[in-house]
């Protein structure tokens, strides 16, 4: 018999009941359950973090956290980012830096950089190249990765100052 | 879906921990940051026929300073280390934020635990290299309480430890603070497993190198003490001479056939020039000093 729970998820602000059985990973849920399939999955395994999600605001790989274990808890993903048809200023920085070129890896960095971002950091390009090494892509060489989230870093600061002021 | 069908339980305390270990029996694993695990799962390595979800276990998330120990709950995330910046930490235990930067990546470190990497008990881990660096005890909580085994006896092997079946891991105490330390390792690739990996910790008054410990990783199933080589550092100069010294005697100390993989030359020449590295990056860091005499 299946082992099978009833959760209460939070994803972009939208909550969802949902009966799990509690082997589907919380990419899986996303993607058959709720129909969220800008969470992609590469490996599967932890190793390329395509599937990667915000979950309580923190960088996680879908693909290593079940379902279940999300339960009561926030998730964000890509799908969160943009305002309608007005992409975020971090996926337009992707656009403008060619951040991208297949888009496969890009949902995965995105939430990655998205959390990196939340931490407000000083974001010099060798932190960057650092955290962004926890996700694979195989088309960009990473360069315009690096510029646009450096970018986005200083921008958010910028913002952020100007808020205290 | 990946992994085989398993039983899901949520654990609130550490008790209720231990009672469905009991109920469960010998098939059931906890479940904590799941950063090894699920992927062993994934692939279907593992295939455990119940999971105990220790993450809602409330009060296992903490740094905190006694005295001359450092004790870390099972569940604190390798992350919360990485950023700690507290003198509870600074001041004698500095190599523990430094060297969780090595784990994994960053989605591994916000997620992954420090409990967790020392039951799992991998002999490239940090956890596993910083504890013996650290002569830490691992506080265990069973059906008849709590008991406390030294990291010494922990680790007993590749992916094994002393733990009894029914017992977790609730805490882990770093001790012996020392101001000189570092733990470097190498791999192909940044996050990757280590092929080899060095650890050194050591005190200078007046002068002299006191307290040294040498830890290795990657060259047996467990992290490996090397006693000749601390023997030759205690008591000498802070000099490049004294770390080349001990990085030769480390080196040599490597048996062949104990690595999971790779050549065994090149493990040594790795091992050597790492605790060099670790040598010079502890003394540095550690002390006002500078760079150590005798590099050019």
């Amino acid at each position: 018999m299946k082992d099978q729970h009833l959760v209460t998820l939070n994803v972009n602000g939208s909550e969802h009941e949902l009966v799990l059985e509690s082997r589907r990973t919380l990419a899986d849920t996303l993607r058959q359950d709720l129909g969220l399939t800008g969470t992609h999955l590469g490996c599967e395994h932890g190793i390329c973090g395509a599937c990667t999600v915000l979950l309580d605001g923190e960088p996680v790989r879908a693909c290593l956290v079940f379902g279940v274990q999300a339960d009561g808890h926030e998730v964000r993903t890509v799908e969160g980012l943009a305002r309608g048809d007005e992409l975020n200023d971090l996926q337009q920085a992707f656009s403008r830096h060619h951040g991208l070129q297949c888009g496969f890896c890009t949902p995965g960095f995105l939430m990655l950089a998205e959390a990196y971002l939340s931490t407000g950091p000083e974001a010099d390009p060798d932190e960057v190249r650092e955290v962004v090494s926890a996700n694979l892509c195989r088309c960009t060489g990473y360069q315009g990765i690096v510029e646009a989230v450096t970018e986005v870093a200083a921008e958010r600061r910028g913002e952020a100052k100007t808020a205290h002021d | 879906m990946k992994p085989a069908p398993f039983e899901y339980h949520r654990a609130y305390t550490p008790q209720e921990v231990v009672e469905l270990l009991r109920e469960l029996g010998e098939d059931a694993k906890i479940l904590a940051g799941g950063q090894s695990l699920v992927p062993m799962m994934n692939f279907r390595l593992a295939h455990p026929a119940a999971l105990i979800d220790i993450n809602p276990v409330s009060g296992l998330d903490y740094i905190r300073r006694e005295g001359d120990e450092l004790r870390v709950g099972a569940l604190t995330r390798h992350r919360s280390v990485e950023i700690s910046r507290g003198a509870e930490v600074r001041d004698g235990f500095a190599v523990l934020p430094r060297a969780a930067r090595w784990i994994g990546h960053y989605p591994i470190r916000s997620r992954g635990t420090v409990g967790g990497s020392i039951a799992h008990s991998d002999p490239t881990a940090e956890w596993c290299l910083l504890a013996r660096l650290h002569d830490a005890e691992i506080v265990v909580l069973g059906e008849h309480g709590t008991r406390t085994v030294p990291s010494e006896e922990w680790f007993t092997g590749f992916l094994t430890t002393a733990a009894l079946p029914g017992e977790m891991v609730i805490e882990t105490r770093f001790r012996r603070p020392r101001r000189c330390a570092a733990l470097l390792e190498y791999a192909r690739r940044r996050g990757d497993f280590a092929i080899a990996a060095a650890g050194v910790a050591f005190d200078v008054v007046d002068d002299r190198c006191q307290d040294v410990t040498i830890v290795l990783g990657g060259v047996a199933g467990r992290p490996l003490r090397v006693p000749e080589a601390e023997a030759h550092v205690q008591g000498a100069e802070p000099a490049e001479s004294t770390w080349a010294e001990a990085a030769r005697i480390a080196a040599a100390s490597v048996e062949p056939g104990a690595e999971a993989d790779g050549d065994h030359d090149y493990r040594r020449h790795l091992v050597g020039t790492l605790t060099r590295r670790a040598f010079r990056e502890a003394y540095e860091t550690g002390t006002d000093a500078g760079p150590v005499r005798g590099v050019a």
